[in-house]
């Protein structure tokens, strides 16, 4: 087990990618952001709070359960428990700004792609995480990375957040040798 | 897998994160945990229904067969939507017009049902408990969306869902149920699932359309008989009119309507008895003027278009939680 990012980095990581996002976008009254339950959704009123101390701006800030778009719900033996998606403001015309924890098999940015686009037609979407560990599924990439980080398949990357875990860390657990 | 804080609507989420039920045939038997997954479940559920696009996918390929025995508009409208809403392909089997008339059995109606591929049957039969009878008879997941005098679990469900978006946590609250509780399902299911969530109920009514037991001191648990209709509404958390049936009256259980209308009827004067803005329920079709007057049903303490809106969302749970079981 190795610690990846300690509290430190995670603040970088996400005043970094609040940068970026203002370089690319720059017209920030059309941005909206987007987290992904759950984490996604703390992450992304994060970099909302750093969107404003560096533009001095507050931008639309949403949060999305892709409970009801999973593609493995006949799969997975029982229904899991559905939460409220919350987005306040019409996403039309709006580039969005999805935010998630890890980045992995890509499915989950897909089901939260269709949840999306039943709330409207988005200019564009984009997608921010806070590290990208590879063993994509699906042809997705993210446009704001905090780390890129190489692992296998069976290893278990935990981020957790002071919001919801009590301090802040990301932490590379290597799959145990059956 | 973590556990979620809990939405501003409802108290902190309980224990049993899992549903392990395969069927929905009466809420009697089930525990409060899994009478709030499924409530947790509907706020999710009813923010679907205020989008844009009023669908989700997760029952895509699926097919839920709405088997109407017994008349109704109104429930079997709202599962067709709610099943829509998740996107199954829904079914329509009315007893009129389908071989039910032509002297086809239960059982060979649901094989029949079965054969057509039908994941979910949800039925309404005028006999009490036929739906267990077909539960034990199918692979399908089976809702019981009313049985004779028995059970409406889902109606029990969505009041209790509407009565925790009016008054929150219900805990301590007062809920007067008036009518014929003798004959209601309505009130059964109600009860069923009011109670475990912490209310207690005040039951109202003539003497001769409230079961004869409870009239004594054979009263289930959290429940009280009040002969006196003022006196129960007095100091209300909320109301509940159940449904008259107009042929009560003509079998001798009620001397008239308008007899009834005068003592039972919730009438403006009568509803202010309650706690100011305690809300005003009613499971639908109404007698306006029976049972209920009409200021009262479209007046500001009336909660029954939410009932109609919120019964869509809490079938939708149902429906999204039984896919979810290995049949």
């Amino acid at each position: 087990m190795s610690i990846l990012l300690a509290a430190d980095d995670v603040r970088r990581a996400i005043t970094r990618i609040a940068h970026e996002i203002v370089e690319r976008e720059r017209d920030l009254s059309q941005l909206a952001i987007v987290g992904i339950r759950t984490r996604g959704d703390v992450l992304a009123a994060r970099l909302r709070t750093a969107l404003r101390e560096i533009e001095g701006r507050d931008v639309p800030l949403g949060s999305l359960d892709i409970t009801l778009y999973r593609d493995d719900l006949t799969r997975i033996g029982y229904s899991p428990t559905v939460h409220r998606t919350d987005i306040p403001f019409s996403v039309d015309d709006r580039v969005v700004v999805l935010v998630d924890d890890v980045l992995f098999t890509g499915r989950t940015i897909r089901a939260a792609m269709d949840a999306l686009v039943d709330y409207g037609r988005p200019r564009a979407i984009r997608l921010a995480v806070l590290v990208d560990r590879g063993h994509r599924e699906l042809p997705i990439r993210a446009d704001f990375v905090g780390k890129n980080i190489a692992t296998a398949l069976g290893d278990d990357v935990r981020v957790r957040l002071a919001e919801s875990d009590g301090r802040d860390e990301v932490e590379l657990a290597l799959r145990v040798p059956a | 897998m973590t556990v979620r804080t809990s939405e501003p609507l409802m108290p902190a989420p309980v224990a049993a994160r899992r549903w392990q039920r395969r069927h929905v045939l009466s809420t009697e038997d089930w525990s409060r945990d899994e009478i709030e997954l499924v409530l947790e479940n509907t706020i999710a559920m009813a923010e679907v229904l205020s989008r844009p696009v009023r669908r989700a996918p997760p029952l895509r390929g699926r097919t839920v067969v709405l088997f109407f025995a017994e008349a109704s508009t109104r429930t079997r409208v709202s599962f067709e939507l709610a099943a829509k809403a998740l996107s199954a392909d829904v079914v329509n089997i009315s007893a009129s017009g389908s071989s039910v008339e032509k002297g086809e059995t239960l059982l060979d109606t649901v094989r029949t049902l079965e054969a057509l591929g039908g994941d979910v049957i949800v039925m309404r039969h005028g006999a009490s408990g036929a739906p267990y009878f077909v539960a034990d008879r199918t692979s399908a997941a089976v809702i019981n969306a009313g049985d004779g005098w028995h059970s409406h679990p889902t109606q029990g469900l969505l009041d209790a869902y509407t009565l925790r978006a009016a008054l929150g946590d219900l805990a301590g609250k007062r809920i007067v149920i008036v009518g014929d509780v003798l004959h209601s399902r309505v009130a059964r299911s109600d009860i069923h699932t009011l109670v475990p969530l912490g209310a207690s109920i005040t039951l109202s009514g003539p003497a001769t359309l409230i079961p004869s037991a409870w009239r004594s001191d054979l009263l289930p648990a959290g429940v009280t008989y009040e002969p006196d209709l003022d006196r129960a509404l007095d100091g209300a958390d909320a109301v509940i009119a159940l449904r008259l049936q107009r042929e009560r009256a003509e079998t001798g259980l009620l001397p008239s309507l308008r007899e009834y209308a005068r003592t039972w009827g919730l009438s403006e004067a009568r509803v202010a008895l309650m706690r100011p803005a305690a809300p005003v329920m009613h499971p639908g079709p109404m007698n306006e003027g029976i049972e209920i007057e009409a200021a009262v049903a479209h007046g500001p303490r009336s909660l029954i278009e939410a009932q109609v809106t919120n019964g869509v969302a809490v079938r939708m749970a149902l429906l999204y939680l039984l896919a979810g079981q290995p049949s």
